[in-house]
């Protein structure tokens, strides 16, 4: 088969690894060739982050390259449209529409551009923008996002509920398990 | 068993199975889960060195004692090892040694870029290349092999991509070497000149002799492509862009030992395509390489020496199509990272720039410091160098530097290398004024243990450095400890240390605000009634605090009450809810 490729993008300290964590997981117990490529170090203190995880039958580069996602994740609505030049023509965004200002928007040097879901969606890109802080919320935890948005995701992947659930009980703590499932299924749902 | 695994991780597995017993290492991104995941294997002891060339002449040692051992660390960290690595290049090794160093081309968390390749030819020791998580756990253990074999420590080359992406490999079992006692050889371990001058010769045969096991290796490999009118030689990462970009189209030389390199291998691959070309991140080494061997290639001439390559980037290059998706015709502002809501590091910065004070900085997370609004810092160059230029700063500039120049730097850092510096200023008298951010954790390679956090790299209680001790200890007499959070005391502390007759350290300490034991007193609420928009809260850059419909507005998602903004608002329209 094709590589397949997931872009993961977010604000330092949303949880997006957790997210690559989980889908590569789920992935590899599939059988497939699995790469995920993070980032670490000084873009996790509140600065832009992007994780890629890509699959198919044999995958080189850990990388995904301009034109080439299947499918952005965002965490965050300005990363999501930071990224369009990686999304193949006809591709997706999943973004989460929460707003979280850059420093330069805080120190006034630089504006939140407005509309941003209707402009992402006028160029050849499906976009699927969900208020994934407020389902979180709901769920039990703002700090819930990521499984909202995995939730999502799911709906667009032909992965089994069995295949999920055993990736998430793997990757979240035991504690929190319910509450993850929940967000899971809020945003798989909504 | 197939697993995801981290480079990092691999190779941590690879020294596992491959029987070392005694890692010492250094934080630095992207080399720092090495250690991490090293420290979870029981049978391995691990630890944290204060830096990167104490942990190699640690390291060193081990092996001295028979173990077979390691040590990793950052590009930058390979040059504070330096010293060591030259020499134990001459002494060659007893069990084996294994150095691993972590390139970050693109800079995702360093101060430069620089290309390490260039201290494997520098040093005559040999440097392997894994391109993918498989290779760095199956290069960890040939390391060891090899290493014993040839007498020599080895360098085990990572970089970004490969430290930091996850891919499958198989786990195996731990296999121990023979056991090895320390055995007494003066001529082999005492580099004095009579002794070097008999060791240098050998460095020079073990090269010739590594050189003729890169022409076998299976690690240096040829693989056939449809279409011979391009040959390509690469390793890493960059290996891993070519096939994606050209699948078995071209015939590949890929070299998993980048030094010292094949000679008769390139040439007979060179030989059998038309066109030669080098696809490598950085410096064009392997490029240089073949043209010392005469061989016409292309390389730098196609991509660039600065920064990553990718797979559009090779093909692009390389005559290949490439198609971006669409961009938004819109600016979209950058996000740089920022200090974290409640972060001890930003009143500190804050008054520093209220003083107007110029500001040598250091490596760490306060470097960010620099960032606007706060806009603090004047330099950053390596780990310890505030300290050290702060001495030559105030004793070479005009009479009134010593009042308004400051150095900022890190309690992991200062112990890296600012104790150093801050030496010299005690001893040859500079009237310096030293700030010790000290947080009580590594904080940007994400919270590792150091010699001042009271614990070891495996969590456990240790002996704790007592940095007011410390430094009274090396001669400073005039030694403050100030709460960052409260701003007015900062202030007129800095500002009596500065015009203090006398070298001082001003210990600024509260734990790191992510760290899991600190507890927060809870969100900052904004009264919009009270707010009259003075944008005074504004200029601490607290990721927490907007300005909406010209009113300061708190996000209570990333508040933790810290109250440094509260100390900036006249009108009382910042507070803790009663």
């Amino acid at each position: 088969m094709e590589t397949k490729n997931i872009m993961i993008v977010g604000v330092g300290g949303q949880g997006t690894l957790l997210a690559s964590k989980l889908l590569g997981r789920l992935l590899l117990g599939k059988g497939f060739d699995v790469k995920v490529s993070e980032v670490h170090g000084m873009s996790q203190r509140g600065g832009s982050v992007v994780t890629y995880v890509r699959w198919g039958d044999r995958v080189c580069s850990p990388i995904i390259d301009k034109g080439q996602a299947d499918c952005i994740l965002s965490f965050e609505l300005l990363e999501a449209a930071r990224y369009t030049e990686y999304v193949k023509p006809g591709g997706r965004i999943i973004v989460n529409s929460q707003q979280i200002n850059p420093m330069p928007v805080i120190a006034g040097m630089a504006a939140y551009p407005e509309n941003l879901v209707e402009k992402m969606a006028a160029l050849d890109i499906q976009v699927d923008a969900l208020d994934a802080l407020s389902l979180a919320e709901e769920a039990g935890s703002s700090k819930a996002v990521n499984l909202v948005l995995m939730g999502r995701l799911a709906k667009h992947f032909d992965f089994t509920d069995e295949e999920w659930m055993g990736a998430i009980e793997q990757s979240v703590p035991s504690k929190f398990l319910e509450l993850n499932k929940k967000a899971f299924e809020l945003g798989r749902s909504a | 068993m197939k697993t995801l695994m981290l480079g990092n991780e691999a190779v941590a597995r690879g020294l596992y199975e491959g029987g070392c017993s005694f890692v010492s290492s250094y934080p630095g991104t992207p080399s720092t889960e090495i250690t991490e995941c090293a420290a979870k294997y029981e049978e391995l002891y691990a630890e944290w060195a204060p830096n990167e060339k104490v942990a190699l002449e640690a390291a060193f040692g081990a092996c001295l004692s028979g173990k077979r051992s390691f040590c990793a660390m950052k590009h930058v960290g390979l040059n504070v090892a330096a010293d060591p690595l030259f020499t134990i290049s001459y002494t060659g090794v007893h069990a084996g040694l294994v150095i691993g160093v972590a390139d970050d081309a693109g800079m995702h968390s360093s101060q430069n870029e620089q290309d390490s390749r260039h201290y494997a030819q520098a040093s005559k020791i040999p440097m392997l290349e894994p391109s993918d998580s498989a290779e760095a756990l199956a290069f960890a253990k040939l390391a060891y092999e090899l290493s014993e074999e040839f007498d020599t420590a080895v360098l085990l080359k990572m970089c970004t991509r490969v430290s930091h992406s996850q891919s499958v490999v198989e786990t195996g079992e731990r296999v121990l070497p023979a056991q090895k006692k320390y055995e007494k050889n003066p001529g082999k371990y005492i580099m004095m000149p009579a002794n070097a001058k008999k060791r240098h010769p050998e460095v020079e045969a073990r090269t010739k002799a590594l050189t003729a096991w890169a022409e076998t290796t299976k690690i240096n490999r040829i693989e056939a492509g449809s279409d011979q009118s391009c040959g390509i030689i690469t390793s890493s990462t960059c290996y891993q862009y070519v096939k994606e970009a050209f699948g078995d189209t071209y015939p590949v030389l890929k070299l998993g030992m980048i030094w010292p390199m094949p000679e008769q291998k390139i040439r007979e691959f060179a030989a059998a395509v038309k066109r030669l070309v080098v696809v490598e991140e950085l410096d064009g080494f392997i490029e240089t390489h073949c043209r010392r061997l005469g061989l016409s290639v292309s390389g730098k001439d196609l991509f660039s020496n600065i920064g990553e390559l990718s797979q559009n980037l090779v093909k692009e290059k390389l005559g290949g199509n490439v198609q971006a998706g669409a961009a938004l015709d819109e600016v979209i502002p950058a996000r740089p990272p920022v200090m974290c809501a409640g972060c001890p590091h930003r009143s500190i910065f804050y008054v520093l720039k209220k003083m107007n004070l110029t500001v040598l900085g250091d490596i760490g997370c306060y470097t960010l410091g620099a960032v606007q609004p706060l806009g603090a810092i004047d330099t950053t160059i390596c780990m310890g160098a505030s300290v050290s230029g702060l001495h030559g700063f105030v004793k070479a500039g005009d009479k009134e530097s010593a009042g308004r120049t400051v150095a900022v730097i890190g309690d992991s850092t200062f112990m890296h290398s600012g104790v150093t510096g801050l030496i010299n200023i005690a001893y040859n008298e500079s009237n310096s004024t030293v700030i010790i951010l000290d947080n009580s954790i590594t904080g940007m390679t994400g919270h590792q243990q150091n010699p001042t956090t009271g614990y070891n790299l495996k969590g456990d209680p240790c002996a704790k450095i007592d940095l007011e001790s410390l430094c009274h200890a090396v001669g400073i007499k005039r030694v403050r400890v100030v709460d960052p959070y409260d701003m007015e005391i900062c202030q007129a502390v800095i500002a009596e240390e500065l015009a203090a007759k006398e070298p001082s350290v001003i210990i600024s300490r509260r734990p790191c605000a992510l760290l899991k034991y600190v507890k927060h007193p809870g969100p900052i609420c904004s009264d919009a009634e009270k707010c009259k928009g003075c944008k005074a809260c504004m200029k601490i850059g607290c990721p927490a605090i907007s300005m909406v419909d010209g009113k300061a507005k708190i996000d209570a998602t990333l508040c933790v009450g810290c109250g440094v903004c509260e100390q900036l608002c006249k009108f009382d329209a910042l507070g803790r809810a009663e």
